[in-house]
């Protein structure tokens, strides 16, 4: 029955060619901005570390004035002080924990004759591999005591291994960082998860890039006056280079809780240590946070406005596409009702009928699909060449592959429903009697 | 009368009238919201910056001591100065549109409890609010006593110029000059107004705060080296530029010339700008998309009506109506579905507006978008029905004779 169905339909399809050529390219446009702005909303959204997101956490306490500040709606802010950072760090209430900070250095060149360059980089704790689950080419982190002897050691990225050392196992060798000896002590394999959550709120891009060039003790880091990107003081400072000590904020706090009882417990180690520095006269508010990474990532907005804005027009065009076809589609059904009419008298029920004018809105949309596919990865290729930081991201995957045939069936077989409907109410005897 | 033949024919075709309706009155909605917000974004791109953009560029270096620079300044400006077709070197600490600078927050009392907003503070070296350009309003330009070597991030005490828009944000309808503001320990006096002065970055504070801008005379040094604003003749400029680029190497091989921070201040508002200018782009797209896929739909729609009612026409011909009658009767009709779609269209455009006002940093829709929408929607009606109303009018009499 279904062959016969399809027979009928590309019958029908070709007899009104620009009918079905309009209907093709109106589903195809809509499906192809849909699928354009909906693969970059996902890259947008995505989870940077599928297999530990869960048991990660990000720590936020508020050493704000109690000015403007309305219990229960304000927000803790997104950064903490060293002192705050470092009692979180050395409780080891957590599996694991590291403080962040995003730096920059200039590298000296391992040849003669080149030039220095600048490199990215993030100051931070021995913890920080394993937290993050970074995969290691060459050594390991750095230790503990490496970070309470302020050691001048160093891991370093794939990229910059490659530049440097030609990719060669460098562990042991020296670099010059900043006109200081480093040791390096780990080469990471390619490692750069999108967006950067680590380093939300710290500075820098969020998307793209190879990621971080280095990796240093944040107390060395410290010792050397490797100033952070990114600096908010919440009371008047008198030494800004002295940051250990100045009322700013500029650490991240990342803590591995495995399950929902550790999750439970650092919460309340949370509240009871920013209580206690209220009663202490440190802190004004007792407000904690402890979100997990993609909590984070959404209390972040790290989805640009302007991503979203354009998904939310594309699905909007693409409804105006679909009531396009439910016209067009509409159009073709009534102006065949003599058709209809002939085959009901010959024994046709209501639900072939039905089911036939269904198989043809399917076909529509299954080609508007395909069309749509090509549609958007012209849309891709454009994205790939706007100024934006995710721009190199924008590729079409298999299950975007997949949600475009799915999207243009749903679109069709809705599009398709009204006319279907109104083409099996078609009485038989009237237009018999017409012709 | 022709109206009431019209209004009675589409009663008989409810469903397909009601379709069309409803896809006029969503791309009036979507049509009207995303021209406002074309109009808004350019509106961003067209900030006036208050320096002469054409005649400047800036040079950044890195890989040194901020707190101690050595001679690094005096080797630097009067090495760049060399330049030919160079006007003048100086030393300054951001520029608009690098997104650099630093930012502080304000208060109107020394105890700190009347606060005036985040502000930019542009610490600028002699020479440099003259190149920079700045058109004084009021007061007086900084002179040589007024500048002062740098405490932390600007000097202690200093007399500053400031932008016209935030005097009379921190001293509505009073006279700013004599006025004091501090920051934290630090304090200011204005001596001059500016007309414009864009920050270096609008970010926070909103888009209404970008010309929120002090500028602090500052002695190079300590805490205020390695940003270089250069002036020369616009048509000179991009090689000043990159001669200065390659002069560094010889002028200060220590330090690492940063070349995304050394542009002509025109590229960087370009670049700045960038994104704002793609998504109009972008909007222009869906807009001449949006009104494809309607103008596709009526052609559509039309031409099925027209070959439907070919006897129809053909009678009307026979019994005297004339080409134009048939081709006027087509236009109608479609002038009519075209209106109910738009009467809708402009309700919905309002509740979108008011959806996305919710979700987007985005003003009230102003009224006078509506007309505008509704104009182009019935031209576009016009458009696409008169090919069809015009193989309508072809519709020869002698098919009124025939039997299907």
């Amino acid at each position: 029955m279904f062959g016969y169905y399809m027979d009928l339909a590309l019958r029908s399809l070709k007899r009104h060619k620009v009918l079905t050529t309009l209907m093709v390219l109106s589903l195809a446009l809509g499906i192809g901005a849909c699928i354009t702005t909906t693969t970059v909303l996902r890259l947008l959204s995505g989870d940077p570390l599928p297999q530990k997101s869960s048991q990660l956490f990000y720590a936020q306490v508020d050493p704000n004035a109690k000015e403007g500040y309305i219990a229960g709606q304000t927000e803790p802010p997104s950064t903490m002080t060293y002192v705050d950072a470092m009692f979180l760090l050395h409780a080891h209430r957590a599996k694991r924990q590291a403080a962040v900070a995003l730096t920059s250095g200039k590298i000296a060149p391992q040849r003669a004759n080149e030039r220095p360059f600048y490199s990215d980089g993030v100051q931070t704790t021995a913890d920080f591999f394993g937290l993050f689950g970074a995969p290691f080419e060459y050594g390991s982190g750095w230790t503990a005591a490496d970070d309470e002897g302020g050691s001048q050691v160093i891991v370093i990225a794939s990229f910059l291994n490659q530049k440097l050392f030609g990719g060669a196992n460098s562990v042991g060798k020296t670099i010059r960082m900043n006109d200081h000896d480093f040791r390096i002590v780990g080469v990471l394999k390619p490692w750069s998860p999108q967006p950067r959550f680590y380093a939300l709120d710290l500075g820098g891009h969020d998307y793209g890039g190879d990621g971080d060039a280095m990796f240093l003790p944040l107390k060395t880091a410290m010792d050397l006056k490797m100033g952070p990107q990114d600096i908010e003081c919440y009371d008047s400072v008198t030494d800004v280079n002295n940051l250990a000590a100045a009322p700013c904020m500029w650490l991240g706090v990342w803590v591995e809780l495995p399950d929902q009882a550790a999750v439970a417990d650092y919460r309340t180690f949370l509240a009871n240590y920013a209580r206690q520095q209220v009663a202490q006269g440190r802190f004004s508010r007792d407000e904690t946070a402890l979100l997990d990474l993609m909590g984070w990532l959404r209390d972040q907005q790290v989805v640009p406005d302007d991503v979203r804005l354009q998904a939310g027009l594309a699905y909007g065009f693409l409804l105006i596409c679909v009531l396009n076809t439910v016209g067009l589609l509409l159009a073709k059904c009534l102006r065949r009702s003599r058709e209809i009419g002939v085959r009901r008298a010959l024994g046709a029920t209501r639900g072939a009928i039905f089911g036939q004018f269904m198989v043809e809105a399917g076909i529509v949309g299954l080609v508007g699909g395909l069309l749509g596919l090509g549609f958007a990865e012209l849309g891709l290729f454009g994205i790939r060449h706007q100024p934006a930081e995710y721009a190199s991201l924008a590729h079409l995957d298999l299950s975007m592959f997949v949600f475009t045939f799915v999207v243009a069936l749903v679109a069709s077989l809705i599009a398709g429903l009204l006319p279907a409907w109104r083409a099996c109410a078609v009485a038989p005897a009237p237009q018999l009697k017409a012709s | 009368m022709q109206t009431k033949l019209i209004l009675a024919a589409l009663r008989k075709h409810r469903l397909a009238t009601l379709l069309i309706a409803m896809e006029i009155a969503l791309a009036c909605a979507v049509l009207c919201n995303a021209c406002f917000m074309i109009a808004n974004r350019l509106q961003l791109t067209r900030v006036n910056s208050g320096v002469d953009e054409k005649a400047l560029a800036v040079l950044t270096l890195g890989g040194f001591d901020q707190a101690q620079p050595g001679d690094l300044n005096a080797r630097v400006t009067a090495g760049l100065r060399a330049i030919p077709g160079m006007q003048s070197v100086s030393v300054i600490n951001a520029v608009p549109f690098n997104e650099q600078g630093t930012n502080g927050g304000v208060t109107l009392d020394q105890a700190g409890k009347r606060f005036g907003g985040v502000v930019t503070f542009y610490t600028g070296g002699p020479g440099s609010f003259e190149a920079l350009g700045l058109k004084l309003v009021a007061g007086r330009a900084p002179q040589t006593d007024d500048f002062q070597s740098m405490a932390t991030f600007v000097p202690s005490d200093a007399q500053v110029v400031v932008s016209r828009t935030l005097a009379e944000h921190l001293w509505p309808g009073e006279d700013p000059l004599g006025k004091e503001f501090w920051c934290g320990g630090f304090h200011f006096r204005v001596m001059g107004v500016v007309a414009h002065m864009a920050r270096p970055a609008a970010g926070e504070g909103g888009t209404g705060t970008i010309e929120w801008s002090v500028f602090v005379p500052t002695l190079p040094g300590h805490n205020l080296a390695g940003t270089y604003l250069l002036r020369a003749d616009p048509a000179d400029l991009p090689h000043v530029l990159r001669d200065a680029e390659t002069a560094i190497a010889q002028i200060a091989p220590d330090v690492v010339l940063d070349h995304e921070g050394s542009r002509t201040v025109s590229d960087l508002r370009e670049r700045y700008f960038r994104n704002d200018r793609v998504m109009a782009g972008m909007l222009l797209g869906v807009i001449a998309a949006l009104l494809g896929v309607t103008a596709l739909g009526i052609v559509g729609l039309a031409s099925f009506w027209v070959a439907q009612r070919r006897k129809q026409i053909g009678i009307r011909r026979a019994i005297g109506a004339t080409r134009g009658d048939i081709l006027r009767y087509f236009q109608a009709e479609n002038f009519l579905i075209v209106t109910f779609g738009i009467a809708f269209g402009m309700l919905l455009a309002y509740l979108l507006n008011a959806v996305l006002m919710k979700f987007y940093e985005l003003p009230h829709l102003p009224l006078y978008y509506l007309p505008i929408g509704a104009l182009s929607l019935w031209v576009l009606g016009q458009l696409a029905v008169l090919g069809p109303a015009l193989r309508a009018a072809a519709v020869s009499p002698v098919v009124a004779t025939r039997s299907v």
